[in-house]
């Protein structure tokens, strides 16, 4: 069965945990720039966690659904509804045939995931479903949504149904996953990172700047990258790099000492210095962020980063333990 | 060598302190890097991808806690696994280095060579031997980035590099050759591109459908044949 994109939106593409083992031949890892919250939402809705759903950017979609799904989203702050009932971030939702689910502007942070149970059924390519819009393959053509498209579904699973038969009376359920996993867009975030591979092209004096001042996100922000302004980074000199490896929560300077944060479209290699690289628990913040937003940067070493990481998946276990009580 | 983290989720292996003097000798020891990493099936690492003095391994900090012991010692561990991998001096299989070498057609004219003229004229010389230049070396692809299957080719005559245009083309057509620096390459989809554009090649450089998607990759050789532009029109129908 399908859903039909009434109205796609700012800009909506089909987005899964992206493509690995391709980077060799300069395919980006792409994917959901919040993969946390994609996991998150599908689980939610009774998914297994790596189904294709919707990235949102700037709300806009109108979704009609011609039979019964499960639907969950996270993201940043979104008055997102099913016909006229509130769905809050967070919550497995029952949507029923004939029904729309809508999503208005956004009031804090700018990205969505939308998982919609049985996932959106797009073919795979070089691995994943997700749409790679500079090159475009993937997803619907390696394209956004239009308006007026329609989206195949896969097969509701044996967990959705049980929360499809569940959710009949209240229409939404009252559980929920921690506020900062639904939730993640903050107001003036700190990103944290570890030293960049480049620190030492970079003098003492401009890492102190680096993480004693607010950045401001530029319009000039996509996918690819978030680009900064603020006091101009000094490289120690101005010769770039042979082109290497980057990945997304790269920052890299170029000449022009304005900072880039890569995202998950990054190109794979490039020849800027790397000043910093922002933690992957923090790339869920730095997926909100939208031009005028501030931010800054604080340091801290790699152990951390891991024991955060860890702890998150620790907890995201606990989490899927969880919801089994509520699928059976 | 020099172990450097990208971040949480990879490492970046630096294998060669010099590029300039001895291009050949990097590639090759990035090559062998690259081969020895994937062949230690280090624990969690997902990909492995080479530049041009560099190796970047990939991985799941997840899928090495449990040999790693601790959150604390991930990066430790990796590092240690990368050096033990490379410890030997590993020689690269015999069919990787005797690769054939793979020949690119090219169309050298009108619209499809808009710099082919000024890369002439700061050579000093008439753009028919531009032409002959780019179709007398053998190329070594360095690495494939900057779009899908784009190929950094190192082994342009010397004669012919010509820095890279000052205000970069917003949409440069799929196939396009370009010039950019001491570098040549080719445009696989429309992309942006600040290169000089001396050709195109009917030839497709990056198809999603296929595996591996890209027609070239590290250490393949190449070479550049002219053809006219009935060739080229034929090959594209």
């Amino acid at each position: 069965m399908n859903a039909r994109a009434i109205r796609a939106g700012f800009v909506t593409s089909i987005q899964d945990l992206g493509r690995t083992g391709f980077r060799q031949f300069g395919v980006s890892l792409g994917g959901a720039l919040d993969g946390h919250a994609l996991r998150v939402a599908n689980l939610l809705a009774g998914n297994d966690e790596s189904a294709a759903g919707l990235e949102i950017t700037f709300g806009g979609l109108r979704l009609r659904f011609a039979d019964e799904r499960i639907v969950a989203w996270c993201g940043g702050e979104f008055d997102a509804r099913i016909a006229s009932r509130s769905v809050p971030a967070g919550h497995a939702a029952l949507v029923l045939a004939g029904e729309e689910f809508s999503i208005g502007s956004p009031g804090l942070g700018c990205r969505a995931w939308l998982a919609i149970s049985g996932g959106i059924d797009v073919p795979v390519v070089l691995g994943s479903r997700s749409a790679e819009l500079r090159a475009g393959f993937g997803g619907v053509n390696g394209r956004p949504l239009r308006d007026g498209e329609d989206l195949r579904l896969g097969e509701n699973s044996g967990h959705a149904k049980v929360l499809i038969d569940k959710l009949r009376g209240e229409k939404i359920a009252r559980w929920k996953p921690p506020h900062d996993w639904s939730s993640p867009a903050r107001g003036t975030p700190t990103l944290r990172f570890i030293r960049g591979a480049d620190r030492n092209r970079f003098s003492d004096v401009t890492i102190q700047q680096f993480t004693d001042y607010e950045f401001a996100v530029s319009p000039d922000s996509d996918r690819m990258g978030i680009r900064l302004n603020g006091p101009v980074l000094k490289r120690r000199n101005d010769v770039d790099l042979l082109s290497e490896a980057v990945a997304p929560g790269t920052v890299q300077v170029p000449p022009s000492g304005k900072p880039i944060l890569l995202l998950n479209d990054c190109q794979t290699i490039g020849g800027y210095p790397k000043i910093a690289q922002v933690i992957t628990v923090d790339l869920s913040v730095a997926a909100q962020l939208c031009p005028g937003n501030r931010i800054r940067f604080a340091e801290i070493p790699i152990g951390d980063a891991h024991t955060l990481l860890f702890e998150r998946e620790r907890n995201l276990e606990q989490f899927r333990l969880g919801l089994a009580a509520h699928f059976r | 060598m020099e172990i450097v983290p990208l971040g949480d989720s990879a490492v970046l292996v630096r294998v060669a302190e010099n590029f300039d003097d001895a291009p050949e000798d990097a590639l090759h020891k990035v090559l062998a890097a690259k081969q020895g990493l994937e062949a230690a099936r280090i624990p969690g690492v997902v990909e492995v991808t080479p530049a041009y003095t560099t190796v970047a391994l990939f991985y799941d900090p997840m899928g090495a806690l449990d040999a790693a012991a601790g959150a604390k010692n991930v990066f430790g561990w990796i590092e240690q696994q990368i050096l033990e991998a490379l410890s030997d001096d590993r020689e690269l299989a015999a069919n990787r280095v005797a690769r054939t070498i793979v020949e690119i057609p090219v169309c050298y004219e009108g619209e499809f060579a808009p710099d082919l003229e000024e890369v002439a004229q700061r050579a000093g010389i008439h753009w028919k031997e531009v032409v002959d230049l780019h179709c007398s070396a053998e190329y070594r692809v360095h690495c494939i980035g900057f779009t899908p299957g784009f190929p950094f080719l190192g082994g342009l005559p010397r004669k012919i590099a010509t820095s890279r245009r000052d205000v970069p083309r917003k949409e440069i057509p799929a196939g396009s050759v370009g010039i950019g620096g001491k570098q040549t390459g080719i445009y696989p989809i429309k992309s942006p591109g600040g290169w000089n554009i001396i050709g195109r090649t009917p030839l497709r450089l990056f198809d999603s459908k296929k595996n591996p998607p890209a027609l070239l990759q590290a250490g393949d050789r190449v070479r550049f044949r002219s053809i006219t532009r009935e060739e080229f029109e034929r090959s594209t129908s």
